[in-house]
């Protein structure tokens, strides 16, 4: 029946009239019309608990919704919280808004909500779990069916980002269930714009309006997710019409799209900074040679004069003109302008290799050294061609550079052995604010406080901890965000880490529709809209 | 023949355990899986405690030979990211890449054999010398390239074809299958078609070459003077007769097709096996990687038996017995 509806658009554009006409009666404004989205990568489960993975959060925030949420600007928003207040120091209260219904029509109580932020820790079988995020609440009390309470051990000020991640399920639906059953559509029952109708793994997840949501209903009464890892595939679906937008087009065809009257791009600066990270810590590093590839014993990289030097010698803007297409935003902070914890007082370092070649020969290397820049392949916009380019400008001011790049699988695990002396990754600060990246790539080492987990090259700097350790416990926002900034300042005057961009993601839908884009970078099919 | 085969099958178990043992160092080498899988915002703590719950901080030998032993009792271990049986997970895609590599074997042999006879027969005429320059084509095109060429001339162009994916799809014998449907036709012509291309091109030169040795002997010059029909020469003794180099040839690409048709099942973003084996190396999901090239061996093996026997039926000069090896 569908078929036959889609082969004659007549039918289908009489039907839409009709169906309208009778939706128009009873008051919903809504059209009847069905929505392609091809997405780069399938989620590995549907347990919206199961892995903390991006595809996974991309599809779960279409079923599921959570506590508090991000705008399309990473600031914190009411979602399934109508309003929420502190207590003490160390207690919040949450208000649940009234008459929100699961897809099975049970309402939303506060025990589901415990319930949901009691599962995350039970999960098995987990690569990367959610508990990070429940685990500073010690304690959950219900207060009534609509009114929540959690205790922290210590003031925990992250508690707003850290809830924009736990998604709300039904604890009915949901007992019992091992996160493998959820992909035959059992325990998909959430609350959000749209209900689990199909699931096709690796290929496509079919969708339906939930017509009883009580947030601001999807203009689609139907969406099919595909999921198209390949990108040239992806962009030809669009051209091709069998979808009718996609998330992160491919470098190479921005100019066919910018170009293409029926196709309209959509971009928005990300929170993923991308950055080089240097080995400041050992006394001789692994790929550092004098510039006829001899092991050096010195580390000059250990030297701050060095490492700024470095920094100044890389051209950002041209970055952005010839590589990126236009597309990143120059930067020498953590987070992007909007972002809690953005210091701008750190301006761009400027472009000047003049002053990077004195300040090598102040440090004592006059005619420079070599290195080598480790980067993944395939994980960045553009990352390895980002390194070559860097390593060409290096090597205008004598440090013999090269390049090795690998995929990410085989990039990381060496990175974590600390095999390389300077290489690129990318951060996004996932809970918009800029203690996430302070915590994982900068601060010293700590397993205790979870400190340090991505600081690869052991970057240590005791004061800048303290301000972290500081800020992460202080309550009030404007202290907060004075002692974080303070930190980011320390951290980046010290080039500690050099920040090149954030990353600009990028979607494109045909002529006629609209997409909100994000700053989180996911892309929601409810989010696109028929002008 | 009996006795063949239990010692092909003895064999086999043995490479089976060296595959196993070759993939489970090689990944190992590569480094640790939770490196590239974890999620960002984890501290050290889970870290070390996802490592503990996949086993990784044994070490290698004894990782193996739990491996060994679940192995022995059908448990090929669990998917690290999916968190579901490896096993599952790759029969699960089966169906849709079988589908595939039927259709794509089925056509090379349609297309393949008919044209390649034609060259054989008339190798100087036009049509011949056309048959042989396109073989040419089918043999050096990168699959990638005549996969993307396919997509934007029929889908992105003349719109006739959908760009990729699987079509609707249809439960036969509780699997469920797409040839059944028009749309499921439509999506799987492309595909198969760009699977089929260098196969195509194979059966072509195969049997043009075998057709014009065969036309050579003297059984064919026996048939002409015994004044059969030529079709009946054609399609019934020189084809029986050159038939063996094509069944051997087709065989192994079959089986090739179905373990490595990894580009046209990202090109065309088609839910099967290859799509699944490139994840899984993406994120060196260990049980998967050795599960599925665990399969993959096996699949040759049966298809290395299969052709043995299917030699004695087509030749009975071959006897089974004698074949050691």
């Amino acid at each position: 029946m569908r078929m036959q509806l889609a082969v004659i658009p007549g039918v289908r554009a009489l039907l839409g009239l009709l169906l309208g006409a009778v939706l128009t009666i009873t008051g919903a404004n809504v059209s009847a019309q069905e929505f392609k989205l091809a997405m780069s990568s399938p989620p590995t489960s549907l347990d919206p608990h199961f892995y903390n993975l991006f595809p996974n959060l991309n599809v779960s925030d279409h079923i599921f919704e959570t506590l508090v949420t991000m705008d399309p600007d990473s600031r914190v928003i009411p979602a399934l919280a109508e309003s929420w207040s502190m207590i003490n120091d160390l207690t919040w209260e949450f208000k649940l808004r009234k008459g929100v219904k699961f897809h099975d029509g049970s309402d939303l109580t506060a025990e589901d909500v415990a319930w949901s932020m009691d599962r995350p820790a039970t999960i098995v079988g987990s690569p990367g779990k959610f508990d990070v995020y429940t685990k500073a609440i010690v304690n959950k009390k219900i207060i009534d069916a609509h009114t929540i309470r959690f205790t922290t051990k210590e003031p925990y000020p992250l508690m707003l980002a850290d809830l924009t991640s736990i998604y709300i399920v039904s604890k009915k639906a949901t007992t019992g269930l091992s996160s493998g059953d959820f992909a035959s559509g059992k325990g998909m029952v959430g609350t959000g714009p749209f209900k689990f109708a199909k699931y096709l793994r690796d290929d496509r997840l079919e969708l339906d309006r939930n017509d009883n949501y009580w947030g601001k209903k999807p203009a689609w009464s139907k969406v099919t997710l595909r999921f198209i890892p390949n990108d040239a595939t992806r962009m030809a679906a669009l051209l091709a019409g069998d979808v009718q937008a996609i998330e992160n087009v491919p470098t190479p065809d921005l100019a066919k799209v910018r170009a293409d009257p029926k196709v309209s791009l959509y971009s928005k600066v990300s929170h993923r900074v991308i950055y080089l990270y240097l080995d400041s810590k050992r006394d001789k590093s692994p790929t550092i040679t004098d510039k006829d590839g001899k092991p050096l014993d010195k580390n000059p990289l250990k030297d701050q004069r060095v490492r700024t030097a470095l920094s100044m010698a890389i051209n950002r803007i041209a970055i952005r003109d010839r590589v990126m297409e236009g597309l990143s935003e120059p930067t020498d902070n953590l987070v992007p302008t909007n972002f809690f914890g953005y210091n701008p007082a750190l301006k761009l370092v400027k472009y000047d290799p003049d002053g990077a070649k004195k300040l090598l020969a102040q440090a004592g290397y006059p005619n420079g050294f070599g290195v080598t820049i480790n980067t993944p392949n395939n994980r960045y916009v553009n990352d390895e061609k980002i390194v070559q380019t860097i390593a060409q400008m290096w090597s205008r001011i004598g440090v013999a550079t090269k390049v090795e790049g690998a995929p990410m699988s085989v990039y990381s695990p060496r990175g974590a052995k600390m095999e390389y002396s300077i290489g690129l990754l990318g951060w996004g600060a996932q809970t918009g604010e800029v203690s996430s990246p302070l915590r994982a790539l900068l601060a010293c080492e700590n397993v205790e406080k979870g400190f340090g987990g991505f600081n690869w090259l052991k970057y240590c700097n005791p004061k800048m901890d303290a301000l972290l350790v500081k800020g992460l416990s202080t309550v009030d926002d404007k202290q907060r965000e004075k002692l974080l900034q303070d930190a980011v300042a320390i951290a980046v005057n010290d080039a500690a880490i050099i920040p090149i961009h954030q990353q600009v993601t990028t979607w494109a839908a045909k002529k006629g529709i609209a997409y909100i884009a994000r700053t989180d970078e996911r892309t929601h099919a409810y989010e696109f809209i028929p002008k | 023949m009996l006795v063949f085969i239990i010692r092909r099958l003895m064999q086999s178990g043995i490479v089976l355990l060296v595959m196993s043992l070759l993939v489970f160092v090689g990944v190992f080498a590569i480094g640790n899986p939770i490196d590239s899988l974890i999620s960002p915002d984890a501290d050290q703590l889970e870290r070390a405690r996802t490592i503990a719950e996949f086993g990784l901080d044994k070490p290698l030998w004894d990782q193996y030979f739990l491996f060994i032993k679940n192995a022995l009792g059908g448990d090929m271990g669990r998917s690290f990211a999916f968190s579901a049986p490896a096993l599952g997970l790759i029969v699960e895609r089966m169906p849709a890449t079988l589908e595939l590599s039927v259709c794509a074997i089925i056509l090379s042999i349609v297309l393949g054999m008919p044209l390649g006879l034609w060259a054989g027969l008339r190798p100087q005429g036009f049509a011949g010398k056309t048959i042989m320059a396109a073989s040419i084509l089918g043999f050096s095109l990168p699959t990638f390239w005549v996969g993307l060429m396919l997509i934007m001339v029929f889908a992105v162009q003349l719109g006739w074809l959908p760009s990729s994916g699987r079509g609707t799809t249809q439960l036969l014998f509780g699997v469920p299958v797409s040839f059944l449907t028009i749309d499921g036709l439509k999506h799987l012509l492309l595909p198969a078609f760009n699977l089929a291309l260098f196969n195509i091109a194979l059966v072509i030169r195969l049997t043009r070459a075998g057709a014009q040795e065969a036309l050579l002997q003297d059984y064919v010059k026996f048939a002409r003077a015994k004044g059969l029909s030529n079709l009946r020469i054609i399609g019934v003794h020189v084809l029986k007769n050159i038939l063996i180099p094509i069944v051997t040839v087709i065989a192994l690409q079959f089986g090739s097709i179905i373990a490595f048709s990894i580009v046209t099942e990202s090109v065309f973003a088609w839910p099967g096996m290859g799509k699944l084996i490139i994840d899984s190396i993406r994120f060196l999901d260990r049980p998967v990687i050795v599960a599925y090239l665990m399969l993959i061996v096996v699949i040759f093996i049966v298809i290395n038996l299969v052709v043995d026997i299917a030699y004695s039926l087509l030749d009975p000069r071959v006897r089974l017995a004698d074949t050691k090896g």
